[in-house]
């Protein structure tokens, strides 16, 4: 009962802190919480497969990419595709898509969902460096689709004019509810048999457990809800390209599940705003500096310096991560029992 | 009656290597069977061709009478066969409660969906089956490690936490790969007793694989030796290490044993 109401009281100080945020902070300020809910969304679903089920896969630039697209092909209004689509006529089926925005953000996550079933049948056939390889492959096909088939994508142009929908309450809700799911699928037989898979496949099969069916279900939860936040993305920044979607994407949230400890949501959690925010704080480094009567010049790029050295020298002292594979609940609890 | 586990005529073969060769026995329900041999007889081979790792060359499975070769290593286990490792594998990031609900899994019928909106199925299958386990830890003197990680413990916990989570899939035959290995002689007369008590609870039939003659003794009502994949000694353990042929396989390691 108590651990109920703890839990309560947690997701009644999120909703205050959104709606408080929504409304009083500054634009800018704001933008950066905004891009923290979306990385947070991204992220977790991301630890979902890399890390509960050590699955080490390098594919969602590739699921954001299909949930961006759904979700601004369905977002932007008819009468501005046609005049969008610069290189070719959209195809039909692109001029009638056309929903709500609730609707088509779940559908860019349905649509990332499916894919995933699809990929999960000859992916996880192949364990370890292979995986990473061949997800990594994955990422670049969606790209190259989206480059190359401008009747659906606009090409390279991209799509711009998303309506704006997005706000704090979108993103930071998403984030409450996908924070919610991942933790309420780990602590549960589902979570247990995809931690088993990770720690030994061989003994988990030996408990009877399907390990292939295990590794698809946290494949396609994970691409459902970096469909969402793809959805998010284009919505929130207005307008996308299929460059936006590189691998550096992946590797931007690679970095937060490995600083957070692959396994952790809530080191995800912290990691987020730490990676998301600090490239923020730190931003005064790529100004002139005047420390102490010495003056430095400008290094524009100076903050992702220091900003590499600072994950390293975290990643030297904290080797699995700043939570390692436990969330900050099991942390407190084993305290107490000791 | 027909046998309970009945190994018939199995050869596997690795490319030109001959693990097992036309391999025969049959164990009877209730009883504790030993297989014993050197190294590289072909032992852990065995265990693995009845859990569904290898497909034999030749040969067929039968439990109870039904045709399990082949049968996939997951469904091995509601078939009733459940397996412990030679170097024990538990689940090194889990808990030893969630390492053994691990086991009880497959009984709390509740979907992905229901576990995610927490849904009431979820709350009573959760609870059912962590009692269940607590009984289980408590059969085997460990519960008071419930919350510890599967690795903190001594590495004779660590075996009872193994056999433990084989025995939550409730299963009718249980195979125990060197159960006693790396054990001290305490820790090995405490494990043949739990053995013996869980034999009697669960009305189990094991099969187990070991080196410790002494414990081999104490333990089988038959066993079977084997040497290079052959079968070379079918009986009772006190007339095994007496067997010229047995002895002669274990260059008489076990004579002064």
């Amino acid at each position: 009962m108590n651990k109920i109401v703890r839990n309560l009281i947690l997701i009644a100080a999120v909703i205050a802190f959104i709606i408080f945020a929504q409304n009083t902070i500054e634009p800018y300020d704001l933008r950066i919480i905004n891009n923290i809910a979306i990385f947070l969304i991204l992220a977790l679903s991301y630890n979902l497969i890399n890390g509960v089920t050590g699955q080490f896969s390098l594919e969602p630039n590739g699921f954001i990419a299909i949930g961006a697209y759904f979700t601004a092909i369905m977002l932007i209004p008819t009468e501005t595709k046609v005049d969008m689509y610069a290189l070719v006529d959209p195809a039909p089926v692109i001029l009638q898509m056309h929903s709500s925005f609730l609707v088509a953000i779940i559908t860019g996550g349905i649509a990332a969902s499916f894919i995933a079933l699809l990929l999960s049948i000859p992916v996880f056939r192949v364990r370890g460096d292979y995986l990473a390889i061949v997800t990594l492959g994955f990422g670049f096909i969606i790209r190259i689709f989206a480059i190359n088939n401008p009747e659906y994508t606009n090409g390279a142009l991209g799509l711009n004019d998303i309506p704006q929908t997005a706000n704090l309450y979108w993103t930071g809700g998403i984030a409450l509810v996908a924070f919610i799911v991942m933790i309420h699928i780990i602590y549960s037989k589902f979570g247990r048999a995809m931690k088993s898979v990770r720690d030994d496949e061989d003994a988990a099969t030996a408990m009877g457990i399907n390990t292939f069916k295990m590794k698809t279900y946290a494949f396609m939860t994970s691409a459902f809800f970096e469909g969402v936040g793809g959805g998010l993305l284009a919505s929130y920044l207005s307008t996308i390209t299929p460059d936006q979607f590189s691998f550096l994407l992946t590797f931007q949230l690679l970095i937060i599940i490995v600083l957070g400890g692959l396994g952790s949501m809530s080191g995800t959690l912290v990691a987020t705003i730490l990676v998301m925010g600090g490239m923020e704080m730190l931003r005064f480094l790529d100004e002139e500096i005047n420390i102490f009567g010495l003056h430095f010049d400008a290094h524009p790029g100076m903050r992702m310096v220091v900003f590499s050295i600072l994950l390293i020298v975290m990643m030297l002292f904290a080797r699995k991560g700043l939570l390692g594979d436990r969330e900050l609940s099991d942390i407190f609890k084993r305290k107490k029992s000791r | 009656m027909s046998s309970f586990l009945k190994v018939d005529n199995v050869t596997m073969q690795f490319g030109g290597v001959t693990a097992i060769d036309s391999l025969s026995f049959e164990v009877q329900k209730g009883q504790i069977y030993g297989l014993i041999g050197p190294n590289g007889a072909g032992k852990t081979t065995i265990f693995n061709i009845i859990t569904g790792n290898l497909h034999p060359t030749k040969g067929r499975i039968l439990l109870n009478g039904e045709d399990i070769t082949g049968t996939k290593p997951n469904k091995v286990v509601y078939k009733g066969i459940a397996r412990t490792f030679q170097n024990i594998r538990l689940f090194k990031s889990m808990s030893v409660l969630d390492n053994i609900l691990i086991g009880f899994d497959a009984r709390a019928k509740y979907s992905y969906f229901e576990a995610i909106l927490r849904l009431p199925r979820y709350f009573k299958y959760e609870r059912e089956l962590k009692e269940k386990a607590y009984e289980l830890m408590e059969i085997f003197g460990i519960s008071q490690f419930a919350d510890y990680f599967a690795t903190e413990l001594s590495y004779g916990n660590q075996r009872k936490v193994e056999i433990a989570r084989a025995l939550a899939t409730n299963p009718k035959l249980l195979l125990l790969d060197e159960p006693a290995a790396g054990m001290n002689p305490n820790e090995t007369a405490d494990l043949s007793e739990i053995i013996h008590k869980i034999k009697r609870d669960f009305d189990l039939t094991i099969l187990l694989i070991e080196h410790d003659m002494k414990f081999v003794n104490a333990m089988c009502d038959s066993v079977t030796v084997l040497d290079y994949g052959e079968k070379i000694f079918e009986g009772k353990p006190a007339d095994a290490i007496v067997n010229e042929k047995v002895v002669t396989a274990y260059l008489g390691d076990f004579t002064h044993a």
